[in-house]
């Protein structure tokens, strides 16, 4: 019932969030013909709406794109978060982890430096194929030093792995920003605080099937997460792969962190924070985790984006700012006021 | 890009050159500068070079005891002011961003990230360069190399003394002043050319997609353009924590309506924008810049610096204008 109940006020923070932001922004639409403009869109529902001609592209082409990039982004960047902290047994790892955040930021950076005449449009597949990249080079690293050395339990090799892997991949990025263009320095620095700002129909459909493979994998390896996070040795006992299982989620949970950062750049806090906002929820069961992840890191990251353009109204503030600063005194008061399982 | 800081103290000069060009550098603002334009002839006798020189750059009183022989420029701008000045002879290094004129001595020195022993090895009797960064005035200063610092200027007038301190800095403080006089020129001829049909026109800088980075009224570019008389619609938007650079929201900027667009990124080859995608991005088909064809590519690296093409700039804006209907 607990969980249900959860679930239930997770999906109506989200739809409100939604609303909320389809509601409110620079262009001062009146909310009401808003309104109005969006229900008629439901099918066999037909209203009349005072917006122009350039309001509803407005509305249709520059602010739902934007609500509706948040909603995946937010989603996928808490869910892999879950799924690592379930992958690792760890409460302290996110969604950048194992090379994610550094590899995208190393393709981002190869891309604006080196692209040529392909422009702002092949940053997006290079942060994609940057940020898997990252996690396979962690992961065969980890793996075949584990192999070698028989090193812990496999968990913290892959960890450490991928620690490695980060630095490398940051040092490599540092270097070619290093030799580059003062122009190629602040593009890429815009990129690395993240953003929603160039959101279109066409970014937010490059990245849906992406999205929903990756997160309907993840959500199906919720009661396999449960068993390992006993152990690996009781695993077994039942008759788990934990290496498969493991291999299975961080693949799921790479390729959901990569169709994120492609199209946002590096957003912090939402995949460490909100997974551990869903357990005071839902409870730590991993089966309510990580649908609750999802339904609260779309929301969150929705409303995140409401304040980073709303905040300054008409200009705007970086997305990752306002995850921080207003999301961290929200954390800190969650764990205040609510008496659930531990984080 | 984005100029990181604002210029200092204008040039105060020592030599007898001096007078006469200290009094075309602060003697108007910079929107009545164009209007004072005709009355800027120096004398070149007045101006002949003479050693020691000490000039007030943005780090302080510098004093150059010779002419100096061996230059290294750090910074585009100073680059094309030193070459304008006819003090290109001299220099022997220029950093990796230098790219005009054609065959200047480009290296793989950074003005951003400077290496004081790399810049000691061309064995330099000046530096010149835009930001004093990684402890460069005093690594140069150590060994006895004087360092002229001419950082981002916020006016035109800065911009032209800027001009001047360069040229009475190397020995060319008479070309400097024709330099400056010929821009003025220039600049004043593209702006009575315009008119004042077009006056209270809006516009919109674009330095920067994803995000939408703009430049308001109050930065230096704001004030180029501002010599037209056009409105901006970053300036609604711009806080002072911005320093004039204000991140538009997109809602705005296709509420706005802007009626001319400027792309500053516009190097298609460098990942920039272009105005065939500008024009085709998601609900901007509303606007009237769109509408009617008026999104002017601008030469990125000149709407970026601050020196002696900014007639070139001038131009481009004018013809911008020109399109309206």
């Amino acid at each position: 019932m607990r969980k249900l109940g959860a679930l239930g006020i997770a999906a109506i923070f989200l739809i409100a969030a939604m609303l909320i932001s389809a509601l409110v922004g620079a262009a001062d639409l009146n909310p009401l013909d808003t309104v109005a403009a969006l229900a008629d869109k439901i099918p066999f529902v037909h209203l009349p709406s005072g917006l122009s001609a350039l309001d509803r592209a407005v509305l249709f082409q520059i602010r739902l794109p934007r609500v509706v990039l948040g909603v995946l982004v937010g989603g996928l960047l808490a869910v892999s978060g879950a799924g690592y902290q379930g992958v690792f047994r760890n409460p302290l790892v996110d969604s950048g982890l194992l090379g994610a955040s550094a590899g995208a930021g190393l393709g981002a950076t190869l891309a604006i430096v080196y692209s040529g005449g392909a422009g702002p449009s092949a940053v997006p597949p290079a942060a994609f194929l940057g940020s898997l990249g990252g996690v396979a080079a962690a992961y065969l690293t980890g793996a075949a030093a584990s192999r070698r050395t028989g090193f812990g339990n496999g968990v913290a090799t892959l960890l450490l792995a991928g620690i490695a892997v980060g630095f490398f991949f940051t040092a490599v990025q540092t270097l070619v920003l290093q030799r580059s263009a003062e122009q190629d320095v602040q593009t890429v620095y815009n990129w690395l605080l993240g953003s929603l700002s160039g959101a279109t129909w066409q970014l937010v459909v490059s990245i849906l099937p992406y999205a929903a493979v990756s997160v309907v994998i993840v959500l199906l390896h919720g009661r396999h997460l449960d068993v390992l996070a006993v152990g690996d040795e009781e695993a077994r006992a039942l008759g788990m792969n934990p290496a498969a299982v493991r291999l299975i989620v961080v693949a799921a949970c790479a390729l959901a962190t990569a169709s994120a950062v492609a199209v946002s750049g590096l957003i912090g806090f939402v995949g460490i924070i909100v997974p551990h906002v869903a357990r005071r929820l839902g409870g730590p069961g991993y089966r309510s985790v990580l649908p609750l992840s999802l339904l609260i890191g779309a929301g969150f990251l929705v409303l995140a984006d409401t304040l980073a353009r709303t905040v300054l109204s008409p200009a705007e503030l970086p997305i990752g700012v306002v995850t921080a600063v207003v999301g961290a005194p929200a954390f800190v008061w969650i764990l205040r006021s609510t008496q659930g399982a531990p984080p | 890009m984005k100029p990181l800081s604002r210029y200092g103290p204008a040039a105060v000069a020592l030599a007898a050159a001096a007078v006469a060009l200290a009094g075309c550098s602060s003697s108007s603002s910079s929107t009545s500068a164009p209007a004072s334009a005709g009355s800027a002839t120096p004398s070149a006798s007045a101006a002949a070079a003479t050693f020691p020189v000490t000039v007030t750059a943005a780090n302080g009183a510098v004093t150059i005891k010779s002419r100096p022989a061996r230059i290294v420029s750090l910074d585009p701008t100073s680059t094309e002011d030193l070459y304008a000045v006819g003090a290109g002879p001299q220099v022997v290094a220029v950093d990796n961003d230098s790219d005009y004129p054609a065959g200047v001595p480009k290296t793989s020195l950074s003005g951003l990230t400077p290496n004081i022993e790399a810049i000691a090895k061309y064995n330099p009797t000046l530096v010149v360069a835009s930001q004093n960064s990684g402890g460069l005035v005093s690594g140069m200063t150590k060994l006895g190399i004087p360092v002229l610092i001419e950082p981002a200027v916020s006016t035109l007038d800065a911009a032209y003394a800027q001009i001047q301190q360069v040229g009475q800095a190397t020995g060319h403080a008479a070309q400097a002043a024709t330099v400056v006089a010929g821009m003025k020129q220039q600049i004043a001829a593209e702006v009575a050319k315009a008119g004042s049909a077009h006056k209270g026109a809006t516009y919109y800088w674009e330095l920067s997609a994803s995000p939408y980075y703009s430049a308001a009224s109050s930065t230096f570019i704001g004030q180029v353009v501002g010599l037209f008389g056009l409105k901006n619609i970053a300036d609604a938007a711009s806080k002072p924590a911005d320093g004039g650079y204000p991140e538009l929201s997109q809602e705005y900027i296709v509420t706005a309506k802007p009626q001319i667009i400027f792309l500053a990124d516009n190097q298609a080859a460098d990942g920039g924008q272009s105005p065939a995608v500008v024009a085709k991005r998601p609900g901007w088909a509303g606007i009237p810049a769109v509408q009617d064809h008026v999104i002017i590519g601008l030469n990125d690296d000149i709407a970026s610096r601050w020196g002696p093409r900014l007639p070139q700039l001038v131009a481009e804006i004018a013809a911008g204008i020109d399109q309206l209907h």
